[in-house]
């Protein structure tokens, strides 16, 4: 590889599995010029906002943070759809000479009444944070003029990553919890938190649960409302979903109001069905027949997805895949995934990694794995072509490096259109890599076509 | 000329992009340069991502990725150790340092930086530093881009060149098929172009055997600094601001400058034929005589198809006029036309390309966002929208077609390659408006004609 593409500084961010002690830094401040592919703390409690459908989402501050983020993830609703629009303040410049409160509180007063919205989240930037704004007072006053809760984000970009921003939304989200009526919750009931309905996914998961008899008592935030999670605290337990954007929030109810939480993940056959057996197991002596229900519901599915997935397999046996993720726990299931298709994972990056990701994916991974934290477009094409990778998994960002040195890709982030998750997302996600890797314009790709002579 | 319609403080689906993006665009048409926004790194990832999703190409722009400490004490060492960073790295030829609100809020003197920067590593082979100031709590990313343009052409071009008969073009944002159009335009003119930016294959390039740290094309720095030896300048754009790339090479080196509209519609084209003659002392070459002839031909012949059609443009503000220019050619009649933009003299430059034409006079709102815009179009029954993709919603709201022309087309695939410019890209965007009443006729016929 070319010494000039890693930096200097970026070299303990980067690990070979098998090669030497795991000693990953991350959580890192993002490199100066290195052109990151991460986001910010705005970024962060967007993506875990956002997809509470009922409340009104007002970014507070210039225009493009508002822009860059109206609607591209594309989750869901089954009912109102107030989280699609994108609600700025726009601050102009005698906002930033005089200070934006005064904006804010007219544009909330105009927003709530033209919305009618069950709460409002409020979203600071940096240049609020620079600024000074009293968020918290603006968003106080707000709240008892007009009646419902007005909440303030405290996401100035430049504080942190894209994780601060996690905590920043969980703290929003949690002074709505425990603002509601319980007594009618099932003692078999869950929160599914961590999963924003992308493409409908949330849809197939409590279709699940149903089936097993466990009341889902609210999405968060994937086709979110306001009033679940109002009475969210009521639910037997928290089921947190991946890279841990509302780890938090299930951290702060277990201290609270004592409700446990376990981590799962619905994507892939193993983790789908193992995370289903582990709910089973959780209520099962409340009702002990739901073990059977749910070994019922696995095969039932399993039946259906496993001769399909064998005929893809052969063609797609001995590929080899790259992955770049935003949270590392993403990424263990798609290593399990991608070994039931016979395909070879030869690189795994995440945005936001923790040391112990790392560790984790350096026991699971195959020996000479690139293990990469907070990579940038150099390095990506750079193993990707040393190790002459035929698929990547990636987002937006990262497609356009693929396709460009003529590499497969599945877009596996939040803004995928094609339900990833359960069992049929399972069938979904073996379509498009089968789609991408046997596609006949490798062929003419300058990288292939010189192979072949 | 109306503005917002009422006053409305917060803004709803947002009619523009920010400031930096468009300087950022700007910049990536200069060949081996790296775009750098000097701010704190989620600006720099969102745009990339927003440019991205357009142009499906990679899009690397840098920045000095500020965090709390720094937006407290100053970017200057931030700037400065990103520019290394992308000096080691990408070893650019030049590097377009904008600034973001964050680091205009907080006051940093980016040309004292390089200034300091200049001094300290000196001695080492520096790119080529241009800078622009684009606070978005200012403007749109239309200032941006023409901001960018400006400060190129101040900074690279500093000496008279010896003139050597090329022609300068400032093409204003279209895409990079316009861009290659341009450069044909001119070479059968039998003129050399330096058209800044040059987007035409740094955002639409080739599909490469190995990964560009930079992408290949744009338009060299060499020939951004002769640009004072240019025979004229065209500047495509009836709202660019009066100080503009065109003006500074005017005022200081005396190079003519031609602001002429975008080229769209017959007779906005004839303008850009009609300078070109100009310039070149050449009459029109032959195949754009048949071009503009073919293009009336079928003026002619679509022309019941669409004839008192009511149509919504929006977008940014050359676009738009340019659009209306077409639009009142063909009898379509402009019911709105809205811009993000605001005091760019949009107004002013519609009723001049529409004058004695048009049929009707279209409402012309500036500072507008979608929530105002539909608010008056909705009454006023639109048969087509027509502007980037961001109008989607709507167009399906009120089950009418869209047809997509600017920036961002990120519903659709090539946004880069739709044409708009020219006798060529006029007839392009007419063929696709009378299709597109046409299938609307299909749709909603319940018969359906196989035959027109
Ligand atoms: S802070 Fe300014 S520059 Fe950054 S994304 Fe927001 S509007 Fe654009
Ligand atoms: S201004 Fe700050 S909050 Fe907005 S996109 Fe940029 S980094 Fe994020």
């Amino acid at each position: 590889m070319n010494e000039y593409t890693i930096l200097e500084e970026r070299k303990d961010q980067i690990h070979r599995t098998g090669e030497g002690a795991l000693d990953m830094a991350c959580n890192r401040e993002s490199l100066a010029g290195a052109v990151s592919q991460r986001a910010c703390v705005f970024c962060g409690s967007r993506v875990v906002l956002y997809p509470i459908a009922d409340a009104l989402h007002l970014v507070h501050g210039p225009i493009g943070c508002a822009v860059y983020t109206w609607d591209i993830r594309g989750a869901l609703s089954s009912g109102p759809e107030l989280h699609r629009l994108s609600f700025s303040t726009d601050l102009q410049e005698t906002d930033v000479i005089f200070g934006g409160e005064k904006k804010l509180e007219a544009a909330l007063d105009e927003l709530i009444d033209r919305h009618s919205p069950k709460a409002a989240f409020v979203y600071s930037t940096c240049i609020v944070g620079i600024i000074g704004d009293d968020l918290e007072a603006v968003c106080r006053k707000m709240s008892e003029k007009k009646g419902i809760p007005v909440l303030p984000v405290m996401s100035e970009g430049f504080k942190g990553s894209k994780r601060e921003g996690y905590l920043a939304a969980c703290k929003a989200m949690f002074k709505l919890v425990g603002t509601e009526e319980t007594s009618d919750i099932s003692p078999l009931s869950v929160n599914i938190l961590g999963d924003f309905n992308l493409a409908g996914e949330i849809w197939i998961i409590r279709e699940y649960f149903r089936k097993m008899g466990v009341e889902v008592v609210a999405n968060i935030t994937g086709d979110g409302r306001v009033k679940d999670i109002g009475r969210s605290h009521g639910a037997a337990l928290n089921l947190v979903q991946c890279s841990g954007a509302t780890l938090d929030l299930a951290k702060m109810m277990k201290e609270e109001y004592g409700t446990p939480f376990m981590r799962v993940s619905y994507l892939g056959i193993e983790d789908m069905a193992d995370s289903l057996y582990q709910v089973a197991d959780f209520f099962k002596d409340v009702d002990p027949d739901i073990v059977k229900r749910t070994e019922d519901l696995v095969r039932d599915e399993l039946s259906k997805l496993m001769p399909e997935l064998a005929r893809m397999r052969k063609d797609l046996e001995g590929k080899k895949v790259a992955m770049y993720v935003g949270g590392s726990f993403k990424a263990f299931s798609l290593l399990k995934a991608f070994r039931h298709l016979g395909m070879k994972v030869v690189m795994v990056g995440s945005q936001t990694g923790t040391k112990e990701d790392y560790a984790e994916l350096e026991r699971i991974s195959d020996p000479g794995t690139i293990l990469v934290d907070d990579a940038n477009p150099l390095e990506l094409s750079a193993f990707i072509k040393e190790k002459d990778v035929d698929i990547f998994v990636g987002g937006v960002k990262e497609r356009p490096i693929a396709f460009k040195m003529g590499v497969g890709f599945c877009d596996h982030n939040h803004e995928r259109k094609e339900a990833l998750e359960g069992f049929v997302g399972m069938l979904n996600f073996a379509r498009e890599i089968h789609a991408s890797a046997m596609s006949p314009v490798w062929n003419f790709v300058p990288r292939r076509a010189k192979k072949q002579i | 000329m109306t503005t917002k319609s009422k006053n409305y403080t917060s803004t709803t689906n947002a009619c523009k992009l920010c400031t930096p993006l468009g300087a950022s665009l700007a910049f990536r048409g200069v060949e081996g340069s790296v775009p750098f926004l000097h701010g704190s790194q989620g600006c720099a990832t969102y745009m990339r991502r927003y440019v991205i999703s357009h142009f499906r190409e990679p899009v690397d722009i840098a920045s000095s990725a500020l965090g709390e400490k720094h937006a407290v004490y100053g970017g200057g060492p931030n700037l400065k150790k990103g520019i290394l960073n992308v000096m080691k790295k990408y070893e650019p030829k030049i590097v377009g340092v904008a600034t973001t609100c964050l680091t205009e809020t907080i006051g940093d003197d980016v040309p004292m930086y390089l200034n300091e920067f200049h001094k300290e590593f000196g001695d080492l082979d520096l790119p080529d530093i241009v800078q622009v100031s684009t606070p978005s709590y200012n403007g749109t990313h239309m200032d941006g881009w023409h901001g960018a343009v400006r400060s190129m052409v101040e900074q690279l071009c500093t000496e008279k060149a010896e003139n050597d008969g090329h022609v300068n073009i400032l093409p204003n944002l279209v895409s990079c098929e316009d861009v290659r159009h341009l450069f044909d335009i001119c070479e059968d003119f039998g003129l050399k172009a330096t058209i800044l930016p040059d987007i035409s294959e740094t955002l639409d390039g080739p599909a490469l055997e190995d990964y560009m740290k930079i992408p290949v094309g744009g338009t060299p720095v060499e020939e951004i600094k002769k640009m004072s030896g240019a025979a004229a300048t065209i500047e495509l754009g009836r709202c660019v601001p009066t100080k503009s790339g065109g003006t500074s090479l005017e005022e200081r080196f005396g190079v003519t400058n031609h602001r002429i509209g975008l080229p769209m519609g017959i007779r906005e084209c004839d303008k850009l034929f009609e300078t070109l003659e100009t310039i070149s002392g050449k009459e029109m070459p032959a195949r754009y005589q048949r071009e503009r002839g073919r293009l009336i031909d079928a003026y002619v012949d679509g022309h019941k198809y669409i004839f008192g059609k009511r149509a919504v443009v929006y977008g940014e503000e050359d676009l738009v006029t340019g659009l209306c220019a077409f639009l009142a050619e063909i009898g379509v009649d402009v019911i709105l036309a809205g811009s993000g933009a605001k005091k760019k003299g949009m107004a002013e430059a519609i009723t001049a390309v529409t004058e004695g034409v048009g049929r009707t006079t279209p409402e012309i709102h500036e500072g507008v966002d979608f929530h105002d815009i539909a608010e008056r179009a909705g009454g006023l029954k639109p048969d087509l929208l027509i502007g980037h993709s961001k109008g989607y919603r709507y167009a399906k709201a009120w089950n009418i077609p869209l047809i997509r022309v600017g920036f961002p087309v990120h519903d659709r695939f090539g946004g880069q390659r739709i044409p708009t410019l020219g006798y060529k890209g006029t007839q392009y965007l007419f063929d696709l408006i009378v299709n597109a009443m046409l299938e609307k006729k299909q749709a909603d016929n319940p018969v359906g004609y196989g035959y027109m």
